[in-house]
C-alpha cells in the first residue's frame, strides 16, 4: 500500500533518489517506560486498527502474552523483574520496529520497493513487493521483522502509517491510558522527554534519560528509561545498536566490487580472445598425425 | 556420435550427463543469485516466474547443484591430484595465456590450471552450500550472527565462483576442439597431443 500522500526518502533496493524536493517534518513515537502499566491497551489497538488477530496462546506463567513478536502481533509488551538500590523493580518496554534513521532492514532488502522510508522517518513494508527472503530479518539491529508462516512475506509494526498520513497518531498512541505512548514531531517529543528525565531525576533516577541510539542514526521510535545507562535491564534492549558490519560489508562495498569484478572477468576474456586469437591445434601436430594414419 | 573412428573417447556418457546437470543448474543459480545480489540484476528474477519464484526455487537449484557436483567431484578426484608437472605448468602460465604453449611442460588429462578449477570449485561449492543452508529462511532458523556470516559468504563466494566458471567456460572457447568433449566426449588425437601429451601417450601406447 504505496502512500502517496507521504513522501519516499529511500527505497529497498533502489539506486536511484526517491522524491527529494519537500521537507517534511521528522515524526517520532517516545514511549515512556516509567509511566506504562503494563496494560496492553497499546497491543489491544495495534491488533484492531491493522485488523490482525494473532492465535490465541497459552499462559507461560509470566505477563508477556504473546511470547513474541510475530507478523500477527506487531508489537508485545515485555516484562522483566530487576533488583536495583536494592528494590524490586517492574520494568515494561513496550516493544516494535524502533524505525530506525539508517534501517537494516531496507539496507539488506534486495526487493525494489519492498521496504520504503518515508521523509517523515517512517519504515514501511509494502508486501506486495516482499518475496519472502528474510534478509530484512538479517538486516534489523533490534531483532524485529517476522515472516509469516501462511504467506512468507515480512511483517512488522507501520508506526499506523495509514493514520499518520492523515494526521493520526497510531493506534497505540490514541489507546494507551497513561500518556505513555506519545506522537508528534520528533523535536517536539524529544523536549518532552526532556521533561520526563528531568521528573525522574528529581525522584531519584541518576541515570534517567532518552533512548535515542546514534549508531543507527536515531530512531523514530524513542523511550524514556529510568535506567538509560543499562538498556539492557529492559528486556536485552541493546545499549548501542547499530547495523551489523556483516550486514554493511555484504549490502555494502561488496555489491559494487564485485559486479565490477565480475564485468572485469567478462570482458577481460572477451579481449584476450580478440588479442591472442584462439588456441588452436598446430598445422605441426596435425600433419604428424595424418602421416601416422598414411602409414 | 563418432566423428572419425580413431577420436580419443574423454568422457563417457554419464560423465557428460552429470556435467551438463552441473551446468544447468550452475547457470540458473547465478541468474537467480545475481538478481538477490544486486539490484542491478533484479529484473532476472522474471526468468523464474518472478522474483518470489526465484526466491523458493534458487535454494532447490542450490541442493540440486551441491548434490551434482559431490557426484562429479568423486568421479574425477583421483584424474586431479596435483603434481611437480602441474605446479610447474601453473608457475608458467602465462606463457600458456599469451598463446605460446610450445614449452609448456607435458601435461595428463587435466593441467594445472584445470585440477586449481576443480579444487577451487570444489572449495567454493562447499562454502556455498554451508552458507546457503545457513541463509535458507524457509526452513532454517539459525542463529542471527551466523546468518548474517552466511549472507556475506554466499555473497563474496558466489561472486568468486561466478568468476572462476567464467573462466572455465572460456578456456573451452578458447581452446579450439574442447566443447565437442562436453557434447560427446570425444576429441581429436591432435588436440590431446597438443594439449594433453602425457594422457595422449597413456590413451594410444605411442
Amino acid at each position: 500500500m504505496a502512500l502517496q500522500s507521504l513522501d519516499i526518502k529511500q527505497r529497498s533496493a533502489t539506486t536511484t533518489p526517491s522524491t527529494q524536493v519537500r521537507q517534511t517534518v521528522e515524526i517520532a513515537k517516545l514511549i515512556d517506560v516509567s509511566a506504562c502499566i503494563g496494560c496492553k491497551a497499546c497491543q489491544v489497538a495495534c491488533s484492531e486498527w491493522n485488523d490482525i488477530r494473532d492465535e490465541v496462546g497459552n499462559c507461560h506463567g509470566v505477563y508477556d502474552n504473546p511470547m513474541d513478536l510475530s507478523a500477527k502481533s506487531w508489537t508485545v509488551m515485555r516484562f522483566t523483574e530487576v533488583e536495583q538500590n536494592n528494590k524490586l523493580e517492574w520494568l515494561i518496554r513496550k516493544d516494535g520496529c524502533m524505525h530506525c534513521a539508517d534501517p537494516g532492514c531496507l539496507k539488506a532488502c534486495p526487493s525494489p520497493g519492498a521496504i520504503i522510508q518515508y521523509s517523515n522517518g517512517i519504515v514501511d513494508f509494502h508486501q506486495e513487493n516482499c518475496i519472502g527472503c528474510g534478509y530484512c530479518v538479517t538486516g534489523c539491529p533490534f531483532n524485529v521483522p517476522r515472516i509469516s508462516k501462511e504467506d512468507s512475506k515480512a511483517y512488522k509494526c507501520s508506526l499506523c502509517s495509514d493514520r499518520v498520513a492523515v494526521n493520526q497518531a497510531p493506534a497505540c498512541a490514541k489507546a494507551c491510558p497513561t500518556g505513555a505512548i506519545q506522537f508528534g514531531a520528533k523535536e517536539d517529543m524529544k523536549d518532552y522527554a526532556a521533561k520526563r528525565v528531568a521528573d525522574l531525576k528529581e525522584r531519584g533516577y541518576d541515570q534517567a534519560g532518552l533512548y535515542d541510539p546514534q549508531g543507527v542514526g536515531g530512531t523514530h521510535v524513542m523511550y524514556v528509561l529510568h535506567h538509560a545507562d543499562k538498556p539492557d535491564l529492559y528486556a536485552g534492549l541493546p545499549a548501542n545498536p547499530s547495523v551489523s558490519p556483516l550486514v554493511s560489508l555484504w549490502k555494502g562495498a561488496a555489491k559494487p566490487l564485485a559486479t565490477l569484478a565480475l564485468a572485469g572477468v567478462a570482458l577481460g576474456s572477451l579481449f584476450h580472445y580478440v588479442t591472442k586469437g584462439p588456441n588452436e591445434v598446430s598445422k605441426e601436430i596435425e600433419d604428424e598425425i595424418e602421416k601416422e594414419d598414411a602409414k | 556420435m563418432i566423428r572419425d573412428p580413431k577420436d580419443l573417447k574423454r568422457y563417457n556418457a554419464s560423465e557428460r550427463a552429470n556435467h551438463w546437470v552441473v551446468g544447468i543448474s550452475f547457470i540458473l543459480l547465478t541468474l537467480s543469485g545475481l538478481a538477490f545480489f544486486h539490484p542491478a540484476f533484479f529484473p532476472l528474477t522474471q526468468l523464474f516466474g518472478g522474483p518470489v519464484w526465484a526466491r523458493i526455487l534458487h535454494p532447490f537449484i542450490g541442493v540440486l547443484m551441491a548434490v551434482s557436483f559431490l557426484v562429479l567431484f568423486f568421479r574425477f578426484k583421483h584424474l586431479n591430484k596435483m603434481t611437480p608437472a602441474d605446479k610447474e605448468w601453473l608457475s608458467r602460465a602465462k606463457e600458456m595465456m599469451n598463446g605460446d604453449d610450445h614449452n609448456m611442460p607435458e601435461q595428463g588429462k587435466y593441467n594445472g590450471g584445470q585440477k586449481a578449477m576443480f579444487w577451487g570449485s570444489a572449495l567454493c561449492m562447499l562454502l556455498m552450500t554451508v552458507s546457503g543452508i545457513l541463509i535458507w529462511r524457509a526452513y532454517f532458523g539459525f542463529d542471527i550472527t551466523l546468518v548474517r556470516l552466511g549472507a556475506v559468504v554466499h555473497a563474496a563466494i558466489g561472486a568468486v565462483m561466478i568468476a572462476l566458471i567464467m573462466v572455465h567456460v572460456y578456456a573451452a572457447i578458447w581452446v579450439k576442439g574442447t566443447i565437442r568433449a562436453m557434447w560427446y566426449g570425444t576429441v581429436t588425437r591432435a588436440w590431446a597431443k597438443q594439449h594433453h601429451r602425457a594422457w595422449y601417450r597413456q590413451v594410444t601406447g605411442k
